[in-house]
């Protein structure tokens, strides 16, 4: 106690002689809350301990979900002076329930916008720090021995030579997933979107739970194709494995972000991070292979090799659609909801009517049969049929329904079981449809 | 200290583990102070650290929503929910079968090890002890690599024969993933009950003539039921219970799963992950105490301890040769993944071929630095927490089988039900209960490493708790009866007769708790507070999140792995020697 005192002591003496402008030097040491693998934080704790010397990082790690659950659980007495993570929309989540501290950061050369996405939060409650875009990355090795071709696009992964092929981690449990739901409904309009969603999702071999498990799974080969975020990718390629990655027409880049916590007990140590984390030298170390984020200083990029993509230049990314936040919010639960009970819940039935109706299309490219085309069209449409609109997804009564305790009304049980038995209906009569249809294509 | 004279203590009723046909057995009329105040700070402990903390989670399962009225209409969703109801059937399923095949394992090992004259029996016990300790995450991903559908083997079938073998797809994957994983349970007590088996019983029987397999049927495997039930019901219970694997798999129709699902995702303010927690809890106590009722009212102590255990013969020739290797098969089989593990440790890429490209010693270079302060983290906790365990799962076992005060069963299945608790609901309780008080200094309790080591212990105890059980239940209360009889109190006894007697058990339950706890890691994540105080799984998922991560998170499984099994191999070691000192030998 009485040398940390000292320490202080110290820090604030110096703090007062030496930099006017910070009532307090930052020394000691500042606790980070992040989701970032070691290969991220490691690179990036060495540097800031570097630049501002006196001040030791604490990495707690732990994954986007329990990292909100944990400010949350301690809130009463808080030891953490920062959150750190991809998801946007789980800094919404800690500034609806004021567990962030606004803050004004001095960075210059960082613009407003990355694409169409805002890089900070208008209120200065968390700050972007790099950038990352959603994408389709697959295992060469096992694209070459399926004789897979190489995917564009959302809808090529509908095609049937993908059927099995494809992993995607649940948009429940992944918010960097449920950004790329998010942008296929959004580029795509509420039910085209759902349609894309379902017909790739026919296509599956796994759901998986946790954001990791689809580039691990294609890394080590089990699955040939995955939807990820593009550094899980980058990454894989720094580290030698056999990947490759696209960026589709309709996707978005989105900021990953850091925030200070509310009540920080080492308020100033937190903001020289987030004011290191935003410099130049801070931007330069996402260049390091093992990270291989997209920084958000354009000035960076000039440090980076020729094929870096950079999302202030490359034409790709300007063609890329607006990302509306707003919207997404409103929506959050009932979209990651509906894809559980549509989707990972019903995969077994969603992929037997699949399986039919590529087995229908190679029986009409073969031998045309307007009968069965159409029948096969009506099971399509089938499939692709929402138990909620869109203006439904986002009213006040579903939304209530996953709020938990506070208001009286539907119970998330309920309207899961509903959706769930449209799901097994339709997917039922969709695959009698197809089975009809293949009879008739024969 | 009066002496009783007891018409059921005759060895001939004890032989064959017949239904004791005597009136129920007057142990204790009632119990000695001592007694009640050890049954009272159990209870306070359970309470303090398992079922408070829980219920503050779980609570939730039984309100209203917007009122917070208490209300069954959560679980009266859960009924009416098809997709909870097939989760349900599943995991019974699942589990059922999981038994099955966890026994056809470890049978032929338990057996071959303990009854013959086996060249590196404690080796066998050790290797087949290894399954249970499989570091989360890069397991997984080593399973994958050796069995998954492109895996090495599948791959190796297909280039030769063209076909693939789905060894982990859908529920027959977890099936079989569970058996391999969990099967150390029945391997580990069932030895240890074989162990135990006095050898004059065994005389009795080849004396009336009885010999070959209908020995082991109607003698050896009936006297050693205790020992097998604690591990079957432990199987059970894990299988139903666990998330890890099904998750690994992406079964996801299966109740644990879905508790957890729901718990750390959207549906975090919903009652249901919680009504599934209850779920779950509930039907862990059925699963124990039907195992429980299965040995009620029959008897499996025996009195003579001189022997050690049966008679361990020299197998013939082409015994031997059957019986290594059977062993081997089985060997094989369960260490694939730890092989698996090991070359993904050295692996520089391993990607959708049998083997990986090349080899490399780099991972361990990265993970030297760190892992030693992981390495000393992870011994303190797990030695701690399977301390506290066997000490706890002696007291338990004891009240529960030796004592009549009421209510003592439920001290059991209060640490039973904490094998059903998800770990994630365990760590959030934690910091509900414990976040607020502080220490004088004001950092929280919460925030102390003391807080990992007991929730460790929490959630390892029913593995103790069963070992120690099955143990004490082999023991014949009439060496305690003589023991007081000669004028010894009843803590001199428990100190000098009934733990030694039980050591082999405890020693097992050590072991089973300490080497899981070596490798949890759902409430150590929620629970860790800083790098330094973090274990060895902490560490490996740090790593186990981004491509370059996998080497070394490998290397440190590799690094666990040895850990527990060299701690394993000792106490293996430290049981044969205990054997040959009370005078077995061969």
């Amino acid at each position: 106690m009485v040398t940390r005192r000292i320490a202080i002591g110290a820090a604030v003496g110096l703090g007062l002689l030496a930099v006017p402008a910070w009532a307090q030097a930052p020394a000691g040491k500042v606790t980070v809350v992040t989701s970032f693998s070691k290969d991220v934080t490691d690179p990036i704790k060495k540097a800031f301990e570097k630049a501002v010397p006196g001040v030791t990082l604490e990495v707690q790690n732990r994954n986007t979900n329990a990292g909100v659950k944990y400010l949350e659980e301690t809130k009463a007495n808080n030891q953490v002076d920062l959150f750190w993570a991809s998801a946007p929309d789980a800094f919404e989540v800690l500034k609806g329930k004021q567990l962030l501290t606004q803050y004004k950061t001095k960075a210059t050369g960082i613009p407003d916008k990355i694409g169409s996405y805002p890089i900070n939060d208008p209120q200065g409650y968390y700050f972007g720090f790099a950038a990352s875009g959603y994408g389709i990355m697959w295992n060469e090795r096992y694209a070459k021995a399926n004789k897979l071709p190489e995917p564009k696009d959302w809808q090529d992964l509908a095609k049937p030579a993908f059927f099995d092929h494809v992993s995607i981690a649940s948009p429940a449990r992944s918010g960097t997933t449920h950004l790329t739901v998010e942008t296929i409904l959004q580029g795509e309009g509420w039910d085209k979107g759902w349609r894309t969603i379902k017909e790739m999702a026919g296509n599956f071999n796994a759901i998986t739970e946790r954001s990791f498990g689809v580039p691990e799974a294609v890394n080590s080969g089990q699955v040939g194709v995955g939807i990820v975020i593009d550094f899980f990718a980058f990454s894989a390629q720094a580290s030698g494995f056999p990947v490759k990655f696209v960026y589709p027409t309709v996707t978005t880049v989105v900021p990953a972000n850091v925030g200070i916590v509310a009540n920080a007990p080492n308020k100033a140590a937190a903001e020289a991070f987030v004011e290191f984390l935003l410099s130049p030298t801070g931007q330069e170390v996402l260049l390091e292979p093992g990270i291989r984020r997209l920084p958000i200083n354009p000035a960076v990029y000039a440090k980076a090799g020729a094929d870096y993509p950079n999302p202030f230049t490359d034409p790709r990314f300007q063609k890329m659609i607006g990302f509306d936040v707003d919207k997404s919010e409103a929506r959050t639960a009932a979209v990651d909801t509906l894809f559980d009970q549509l989707v990972s819940f019903q995969l077994d039935a969603l992929k037997g009517v699949t399986k039919v109706l590529h087995e229908v299309d190679a029986a009409l490219a073969k031998k045309p049969n307007p009968q069965a085309k159409a029948l096969a069209d009506e099971a399509r449409n089938l499939i692709a049929a929402m138990p909620v609109s869109e203006a439904q997804a986002s009213s006040a009564e579903i939304k209530g329904a996953f709020t938990g305790g506070k208001q009286k009304g539907a119970r998330q049980a309920e309207l899961e079981s509903q959706w769930a038995s449209f799901a097994r209906d339709n997917y039922a009569k969709a695959k009698a449809k197809a089975e009809e249809a293949q009879k008739a294509a024969k | 200290m009066a002496l009783r004279v007891r018409d059921d203590s005759l060895p001939r009723e004890r032989m064959t583990a017949i239904p004791a046909t005597a009136p129920p057995r007057a142990r204790r009329l009632s119990a000695t102070p001592g007694q009640i105040a050890l049954a009272l700070a159990i209870a306070a402990f359970l309470l303090a650290f398992l079922v408070l903390p829980v219920a503050t989670v779980l609570y939730v399962a039984f309100t209203e929503k917007g009122t917070g009225t208490f209300t069954l209409v959560n679980f009266y969703d859960f009924v009416r929910t098809e997709l909870f109801m097939r989760s349900l059937w599943n995991s019974f399923y699942v589990s059922a079968m999981s038994v099955a095949w966890a026994s056809v394992l470890a049978l032929p090992l338990a057996y071959l090890t303990t009854r013959f004259a086996f060249r590196g029996a404690a080796i066998v016990q050790t290797l087949g002890f290894l399954p249970l300790i499989m570091p989360p995450f890069v397991g997984a991903v080593a399973m994958q690599l050796f069995f998954g559908r492109n895996g090495s083997i599948n791959l190796l079938l297909d280039d030769w024969f063209g076909f693939k073998i789905g060894f982990m797809e859908g529920l027959n994957g977890v099936i079989f993933v569970q058996s391999v994983h969990y099967f150390p349970f029945i391997l580990i007590n069932l030895s240890a009950a074989l162990r135990n088996i006095d050898r004059a019983m065994e005389e009795a029987a080849q004396n009336l003539g009885c010999s070959g397999f209908r020995l082991f049927r109607r003698i050896v495997f009936p006297l050693a039921l205790p020992g097998y039930l604690a591990g079957a019901s432990l199987v059970f219970v894990k299988v139903f219970d666990d998330l890890a694997t099904p998750l690994l798999l992406n079964v996801k129709d299966m109740l644990a799963p879905q508790a957890y699902l729901r718990v750390t995702s959207i549906g975090i303010a919903d009652p249901m992950g919680y009504v599934i927690s209850v779920v779950l809890i509930v039907a862990s106590v059925i699963a124990m105490w039907l195992s429980a009722a299965a040995l009620k009212g029959r008897d499996y102590a025996t009195t003579q301890r001189g022997g050690g255990g049966l008679a361990k013969r020299r197998m013939t020739r082409m015994e031997a040769v059957l019986g290594y290797g059977v062993v081997v098969l089985i060997l094989a089989l369960v260490l694939a993944p730890h092989l698996g593990l090991l070359l993904l440790s050295f692996a520089t890429v391993w990607s959708f071929s049998p083997l990986p490209d090349g080899f490399t010693p780099a991972h361990y270079a990265r993970v030297f630095g760190e892992s030693s302060l992981y390495i000393k983290n992870t011994l303190i906790y797990a030695t701690l927490a399977g301390g506290i365990d066997i000490v706890l799962g002696v007291a338990i076992a004891y009240l529960v089988l030796r004592t009549k005060l009421v209510g003592r069963e439920w001290l059991d299945w209060a640490a039973s039900a904490a094998l059903a608790i998800p770990g994630v609901v365990l760590g959030i309780g934690y910091l509900r209960s414990f976040y607020g008080v502080t220490l004088p200094d004001g950092t929280p309790l919460a925030a102390l490493w003391v807080t990992i080591v007991l929730a460790l212990a929490i959630r390892r105890l029913p593995y103790a708790l069963r070992a120690c059980y099955a143990a004490l239940q082999q023991v014949s209360v009439s060496l305690e009866e003589a023991a007081e009889n000669l004028g010894a109190t009843k803590a001199r006894t428990v100190r000098r007769i009934v733990v030694p007697l039980m050591a082999g058990g405890i020693l097992a339950g050590f072991v089973t708790s300490f080497s899981t706890a070596a490798v949890e890691l759902s409430a150590t994540l929620m629970l860790v507070q800083s790098n330094s105080d973090a274990p060895l799984a902490y560490g490996l998922y740090v790593f186990m999140q981004s491509a370059a991560g996998r080497g070394p998170g490998a290397a440190l499984g590799v690094v666990a792995v040895l850990l527990v099994a060299l701690c394993t191999f000792i106490s293996h070691a430290i049981i044969e020697r205990s054997q040959k000192t009370k005078g077995l030998g061969h």
